[in-house]
């Protein structure tokens, strides 16, 4: 187990979720594996061991989303985990694609997602 | 708070003598006239083998900078022979009543003739506005653009929403708010859709999305990579969706009253508007200015130098290494994610920012002369 941070302010955290609903929260610093980040999701504290650097900016799981789970930030669906994805993983385009403006999807004769 | 109050009512928050060549070919003439004045040039592509809604588009942007209330007065540079004409862009102009005048290369005889007279012309035209003065006015004659460029994760965290709370507080005043980037509504137009004042208006902005993202997929490609892009990937934006989502924070609450096209003229009726736009950040500036915006709020995170010729660009990040390393270009830092202020304290901070710059103060982009100009074009030239 690493250390654990927390740290206060008007965004208060070394990491911040933005909506009750979100299942990844956003690093405000660049934040090492095997650190123990706590969050505060709506009312509810989460604490969450990270499995990779998360650089400032990028986004963690906040639970495992399984494959084609959807990620949501802010409330709303952001994209769709292309495998599965562990609680404290970094989430960014390795594991998760978008669901709009697929021309690709459409050559190979894949599904298009329409989400609105 | 000052403007330039024209002879049609409309408000300057600077004073501008353009020269606006109508196509690529006098673009030279015209920038060479600019330099020996001292003076404001516009850096057009096109005006030359374009027809239909194209051609149309060219033109209305044009006659829009012109008509822009920044500018007092106009010298239209034109070689002759192309599509869009330069008697019909001055005159289309001139009904502001403000000062324009128009030269043709090929009429007075090349290059350095044409560089003469143009010279003479704007020389009499920067002593003539000179005389101008600012006048009290009121803050519900602005028409303030937003516009998000080189975003990062701060930029849906932090600037967009402390421009947000700008767009609002400017709305309350009796002000205008034009934002853009129907790409960077991909994702997140149904929230906007549902704050739109009538059924009319939501479907407009459903189609715009629709329309834009069918022309993507028409591409046969992922749209992730031209957008979002590899400096938005880098900066923690992982889709579309996400960067989109972001982006309208900084469309503050108020309802949607419009969606308009690309350059045209925003209604004088006070609240927020959408214009039509590509998600290329000059194109969209030049299309809302082209409309009658007279300020411009630019929110960035990763970092931009960008400006326009005709309108302050006021840019403001929320990333704190960004405006460490970019501090000559970046005008407003929101202390917000190093826990110095809030959101609302940060827009108050910006709100009256916006009021020097247009009394006079220069932004960064102007004083650095980013003079950006680019036309959004409808298909490619015949």
């Amino acid at each position: 187990m690493g250390m654990s941070v927390f740290c206060s302010g008007v965004f208060g955290r070394v990491a911040v979720v933005l909506h009750k609903g979100d299942n990844v929260a956003t690093a405000l610093m660049n934040l090492c594996r095997g650190c123990e980040v706590v969050v505060w999701r709506g009312g509810e504290e989460v604490r969450v061991v990270l499995l990779d650097d998360i650089p400032f900016g990028h986004k963690f799981a906040l639970e495992d989303i399984p494959q084609s789970g959807y990620v949501i930030k802010y409330g709303e669906i952001i994209g769709r985990a292309i495998r599965p994805i562990k609680r404290g993983e970094h989430v960014h385009v390795h594991n998760v694609e978008s669901l709009r403006g697929r021309g690709d999807l459409e050559v190979s004769g894949g599904e298009s997602v329409w989400v609105c | 708070m000052f403007g330039y109050v024209r002879s049609n009512g409309g408000v300057g928050v600077r004073n501008h003598v353009i020269v606006l060549p109508t196509v690529i070919c006098s673009r030279v003439v015209a920038e060479r006239i600019a330099e020996i004045v001292g003076v404001v040039w516009i850096d057009n592509q096109h005006g030359c083998g374009q027809i239909g809604v194209d051609l149309e588009l060219t033109e209305r942007t044009l006659i829009g900078i012109g008509r822009n209330p920044n500018v007092a007065a106009v010298l239209v540079v034109g070689l002759g022979c192309e599509g869009v004409r330069p008697e019909k862009i001055a005159d289309k102009i001139a009904t502001t009543g403000k000062l324009v005048e128009h030269i043709v290369i090929r009429d007075v005889g090349g290059t350095l003739k044409a560089i003469e007279r143009g010279v003479s012309i704007t020389r009499k035209f920067i002593q003539e506005v000179s005389m101008l003065r600012r006048e009290e006015v009121d803050i519900s004659s602005i028409t303030l653009a937003l516009e998000c460029g080189g975003s990062d994760a701060t930029s849906g965290l932090v600037s967009n929403p402390v421009v947000g709370y700008v767009a609002d507080k400017l709305i309350d005043l009796g002000g205008r708010v034009v934002f853009s980037e129907t790409t960077e509504v991909i994702g997140a137009e149904h929230i906007l859709a549902r704050r739109a004042v009538s059924r009319e208006v939501a479907e407009k902005l459903l189609e715009v999305v629709r329309r834009v993202e069918e022309k993507a997929k028409s591409m046969k490609v992922d749209l992730r990579g031209g957008n979002p892009s590899p400096g938005n990937i880098q900066g923690g934006i992982t889709t579309i969706e996400e960067k989109s989502l972001g982006a309208i924070y900084k469309a503050g609450t108020k309802p949607l009253q419009g969606v308009l096209d690309y350059a045209e003229p925003i209604p004088s009726k006070s609240g927020l508007y959408f214009m039509d736009t590509p998600g290329q950040d000059i194109e969209s500036i030049i299309g809302m200015l082209a409309g009658g915006a007279q300020i411009v709020i630019f929110t960035t995170g990763r970092g931009t130098p960008v400006g326009s010729p005709i309108a302050p660009v006021i840019k403001i990040t929320g990333n704190p290494e960004t405006y460490k390393l970019m501090e000559e270009n970046i005008d407003f830092y929101a202390t917000v994610i190093e826990g110095k202020e809030t959101i609302q304290e940060a827009g108050e901070r910006l709100f009256n920012e916006m009021i020097e710059v247009i009394n006079g103060k220069p932004t960064k982009a102007e004083a650095l002369r980013h003079w950006e100009f680019a036309i959004h074009k409808l298909v490619s030239t015949f």
